[in-house]
């Protein structure tokens, strides 16, 4: 039987504001257990949430970022459970009235375009972490991060493969990131993302059921479970067995999928409109002026590329996803003379190659932006052919330092005094009478053999313009 | 001493007439020669006599407001910092709270001295002050009878002249029930008035801070202290609160007196009903007119409460889970457990009962039928009220059906307790002001409650109203036998 | 209407109340009660009213994005039934 895949994902989002979504207790990463835990952080007694400005706005512009409905009056809600993290024993969060209301985004896949909706995005508040590791027969709680404002974008079950599952999702990084209402850090758990997976027969209208995998903290490993997952559905299906909706965790070690035990009780959230909280009422000088603050998009940026440096689609879209790699290429062009061509080719070939190799971020570069415009404009300017230009990065890679003292160091400058270059040639030719024969003869051909050996003698430092120039010269 | 309201202690202090040390002295005399009553779970009697100390010192350099220096009992309701906070319940058990309330620092500001923390339902769940952990309180007007509650300890402290005046708090009419019970004054202002910021959270939406004093000029006093915005409540009002002093004085002549049908009906002992007639009559006496009015949709003021009031309860109680403070069951299997047994046994039998309730009518398939039901009624409430207050400024009716009742008598049936507060909580569903002062004795000398119900925000009318009832009639001067 | 003894169980186990079967039967006697008390809102005819979750009418008061807390992990947790190295200990949850 030929199956289709079907993806939601629920991504959770910590918006990047300065003291918590309640109370002003810092969000900061890192700091002690619990020493940014305040009274309503762990819920004395007798404590009242007071909402942050701040989150709101960033929600409201991602709503608008993606052209979604935004709702000028929401409601916060209580989801009401027992957990170690939860001090309250409810959550407060946003159920029937959200920020952020239906709204889509586009994602590419093999030069493909697809929009994938977005259900909803509501403000709620972070749970506190359980360390499992520290003692024996106890778990310890540190409060430092409850509280802290996270924004859950849910979105329609849309996608059909863990490739267009992760594609979204790195759209969706991009967007936060772009907007600058999240670090986007996935290993800090700034950027979280749980998958609801179901498996059907290809033509079948229903969804099949599905479980959902909780907490997969990187793209790869969204990827990797994913795929995973649909496998063992299908396995069970076609052995003729059945999926059971429930939660499942991703063990990135074993790379399986199991059961969360402790989660399996049924829940019911008692959700109930929070009465310390009255609805939220947001005017449109509130909304309007967060539109004002919108920073460029990737789409639009993309857009910009192609229409302004004449890039393609497809490099733009390469050049523009991730928003600190975009940044990079346009520092590098308006510092360098080169042009956009040659930097869009060396950040996507030869930079991002290196990038790769070491499984760094941009930002993370050996080679900065000002540094490799200058490398491009030794390329530009003819101080080194483009060939020699690899080895004088692969230097400045390992640190040897900027463009101009590796091209020094190693004597890469190019040789551009004609009399030298005829030199070279007039040897060459002399001692390749037999090639001479046959070019005369009507072998364009041996024109390569020519050059090779110019470039071999002048250790690749000859400009080949000018090789090519005098080689013709000196043969017509 | 002790028989000196506020006011009069206030001018007392600022003659020199006796100090605050001695005055707080004489009245933790009181507390103790009384600890019968069970008024107080905790006094602080060092720090009242430090505070004593500072107030004394603030009156010398004329640097004193009128409340400096006067003694207060707070309802163990409120967080104190460095003081035990139980809120009248076992899984408070060892809670020194870090912080103090709003109206505490408020309080604290003003330069009174606190006595102590009074008893008190179970996070306020009740009406006679039997279901806390600290045992009853006797009412000092019968002590084999029930003060009322939730605030009975503030009230049988009061009425005992065991302090001038007490914090309390009021969900469903538990400042006002209890004042009723004991012969006081008590007012619960609107909603939004007062901050709930350290107040124990019982059903956020109907908790109400406010006070217990011995006539309307004491109140009026009080609650300007209390009253006021603050950032840390999101349901806190940024108005600026009336003076309530300035307009105690005004005549009620063409005032027009709203009185609901409703309220006054078969439910009601002959002996209050009669006696809350004459008070009327004395309002009427004073120029004030009375029109009757309907509050049609008043019968389901109880059960739209025992909706709402339990489902934000179960919710408000969840973090009384034995992690962060307070009580941790010794025994338990694990994390489950560990919940399980705290709760089970740190909570009371009452407390648990509207957890319950509350979860059920919040749970899934049920949530329709009651809560969202429960809503639309406290709307179609809120609605009657404001339709009445059209041909009205307040509104006149008994506080209770009936005068306080023995201890114990209710207990077996949570039904027939509810119902003693028939009239008083439909105004917490509509967040309006109300007060309670004394408007006779029944035939066993017990007290009875004339209610006073206010537009939204018109604390002062009420008020106004009530001071100028006291000015014609002495029953707020009535002190229990044994107490005077 | 009645409530039984297993729906007191499940609304206990929901609200983390340990209960034994005496215990649950006493409190669904109760609760039947109660929500007899409570069925009495039937007896209106409600339409189609808006809910009312505040007495108030107004929108929330938004504050401004600014850490004032400061860190008070010592007197928090002087009165922590258990707490170690800076964190609550609990009896150890399994995943």
């Amino acid at each position: 039987m030929q199956w289709e895949t079907v993806i939601g994902l629920e991504i959770h989002v910590q918006l990047q504001t300065k003291s918590k979504i309640f109370s002003g207790a810092s969000t900061a990463y890192g700091a002690a257990p619990n020493t940014q835990a305040c009274e309503v952080s762990i819920a004395l007694p007798g404590v009242l949430p007071v909402m942050n400005t701040e989150a709101a706005r960033l929600a409201v512009k991602f709503g608008l970022a993606i052209g979604a409905e935004i709702n000028q009056r929401s409601v916060f809600a209580r989801k009401n459970y027992f957990y170690p993290d939860l001090p309250k024993g409810y959550q407060i969060s946003q159920f029937e009235i959200p920020i952020v209301g239906k709204g889509e985004v586009e994602i590419e896949m093999d030069g493909k375009r697809r929009k994938i909706g977005v259900t909803r995005a509501h403000l709620e508040e972070d749970a506190g972490k359980s360390l499992h590791e520290n003692f024996d027969k106890e778990t310890g709680i540190d409060l430092n991060r409850a509280g802290t404002p996270l924004l859950e974008i849910v979105s329609e079950p849309d996608m059909r493969s863990a490739e267009e599952a992760v594609a979204y999702l790195r759209k969706i990084h991009s967007i936060v990131r772009y907007l600058g209402i999240s670090d986007g850090n996935m290993q800090e758990g700034s950027f979280r993302c749980d998958a609801n997976v179901s498996v059907r027969p290809v033509g079948q209208s229903e969804f099949g059921t599905r479980a959902e995998l909780k907490n997969i903290n990187s793209f790869r490993f969204v990827e990797k479970a994913i795929r995973i997952e649909v496998d063992r559905q299908i396995d069970l299906l076609e052995d003729g067995g059945e999926v059971v909706q429930e939660t499942r965790l991703y063990d990135s070690d074993k790379n399986e999928t199991r059961s969360m035990r402790s989660k399996e009780e049924a829940h019911d959230y008692r959700y109930f409109p929070d009465p310390d909280l009255p609805p939220m009422i947001l005017d449109d000088a509130f909304i309007a002026d967060v539109k004002q603050s919108l920073p460029e998009l990737p789409h639009e940026r993309k857009e910009r590329f192609i229409d302004s440096f004449s890039l393609g689609v497809q490099e733009s879209d390469q050049l523009t996803q991730d928003k600190a790699l975009a940044d990079f290429f346009e520092e590098v062009n308006t510092t360098s003379a080169a042009g956009p061509r040659i930097a869009c080719n060396w950040i996507l070939g030869e930079l991002s190659a290196s990038l790769n190799n070491e499984d760094l971020e941009i930002t993370q570069s050996k080679i900065s932006a000002p540094q490799m415009a200058t490398l491009l404009d030794r390329i530009h300017d003819k101080t080194i052919s483009g060939k020699l230009a690899k080895e004088v990065f692969a230097a400045m890679w390992q640190g040897e330092g900027d463009a101009d003292s590796v091209i020094e160091k190693r004597g890469l400058k190019q040789i551009t005094d004609s009399g030298e270059i005829e030199a070279i040639v007039d040897q060459v030719l002399a001692d390749a009478s037999d090639q001479v024969q046959q070019y005369k003869d009507g072998n364009q051909k041996v024109i390569g053999f020519f050059v090779g050996q110019i470039m071999k003698i002048s250790q690749g430092k000859a400009n080949p313009q000018q090789v090519n120039e005098i080689l013709r010269k000196k043969l017509d | 001493m002790h028989e000196k309201t506020v006011q009069q202690h206030a001018e007392a202090l600022k003659k020199g007439e006796y100090s605050s040390v001695e005055l707080t002295t004489h009245y933790l005399d009181r507390i103790k020669q009384h600890e019968s009553l069970n008024a107080f779970i905790t006094t602080t009697e060092s720090q009242a006599l430090e505070q004593a100390e500072r107030a004394d010192k603030r009156i010398q350099s004329g640097d004193a407001t009128t409340l400096t220096g006067i003694p207060i009992a707070q309802k163990d309701i409120f967080c104190t910092k460095g003081v035990l906070t139980t809120c009248g319940s076992k899984i408070l058990e060892g809670f020194i709270s870090p912080y103090d309330a709003t109206v505490i620092t408020k309080i604290n500001d003003q330069g009174m001295v606190m006595l102590g923390k009074t008893n008190m339902d179970e996070f306020a769940m009740g009406s006679s002050n039997e279901t806390s952990f600290y045992g009853p309180v006797q009412n000092p007007w019968d002590t084999g009878k029930v003060p009322g509650g939730s605030s009975g300890g503030s009230a049988s402290a009061v009425a005992a002249r065991l302090a001038p005046v007490a914090s309390a708090t009021d969900t469903g009419g538990s400042i006002r029930q209890p004042a009723a019970f004991c012969g006081l004054t008590g007012i619960k202002p609107s909603y939004g008035r007062v901050s709930r910021y350290g107040m124990i959270a019982f059903a956020s939406s109907l908790d109400q801070a406010g006070i217990i004093t011995r006539n309307a000029e004491d109140a009026a006093l009080m609650l300007q202290a209390m009253s006021g915005f603050d950032a840390r409540d999101s349901t806190s009002l940024d108005l600026e609160v009336p003076d309530y002093m300035a307009t105690l004085e005004d005549s009620i002549a063409g005032k027009t007196i709203g009185l609901p049908k409703e309220f006054f009906g078969d439910g009601v002992d002959s002996a209050v009903a009669d006696a809350i007639q004459l008070a009327i009559r004395e309002l009427e006496a004073l120029g004030a007119k009375t029109v009757e009015v309907e509050l049609p949709n008043s019968e389901v003021g109880i059960p739209c409460y025992y909706v709402l009031a339990p489902a934000e309860a179960s919710s408000n109680l969840s973090r009384f889970d034995g992690v962060r403070y307070g009580f941790r069951a010794g025994e338990y299997d694990d994390l489950n457990d560990m919940y399980e047994q705290t709760r089970a046994e740190g909570f009371g039998e009452e407390v648990q009962r509207r957890i319950m309730i509350g979860t059920y009518v919040l749970s899934s398939g049920y949530y329709d039928a009651y809560y969202i039901k429960a809503q639309k009624l406290r709307r179609m409430i809120s609605d009657d009220f404001t339709r009445a207050f059209q041909k009205c400024d307040l509104i006149a009716g008994p506080t209770t059906p009936g005068t306080a009742f023995p201890l114990a008598d209710k207990n077996d049936d949570p039904v027939a307790m509810y119902l003693n507060d028939i009239f008083t909580n439909s105004v917490n569903l509509a967040g309006l002001p109300g007060i309670s002062v004394g408007a006779g004795l029944d035939e066993a000398g017990l007290p009875i409650g004339l209610h006073l119900i206010g537009k939204y925000l018109d604390e002062s009318t009420i008020l106004n109203v009530a001071h100028q009832y006291q000015k014609v009639t002495d029953w707020h001067l009535k002190a229990p036998g044994g107490f005077a | 209407m009645s409530i039984t003894s297993d729906q007191i169980t499940h609304i206990a186990r929901l609200a983390r109340l340990k209960t034994d079967p005496e215990k649950s039967e006493y409190y669904a006697a109760q609760l039947t009660r109660i929500m007899n008390l409570v069925e009495q809102m039937n007896q209106i005819d409600i339409g189609d009213t808006e809910p009312m979750s505040h007495p108030q009418d107004a929108g929330l008061r938004l504050r401004a994005d600014a850490v004032t807390a400061e860190d008070q992990r010592e007197d928090f947790q002087s009165i922590a039934p258990n707490a170690k190295d800076g964190l609550y200990l609990v009896p150890k949850v399994i995943e």
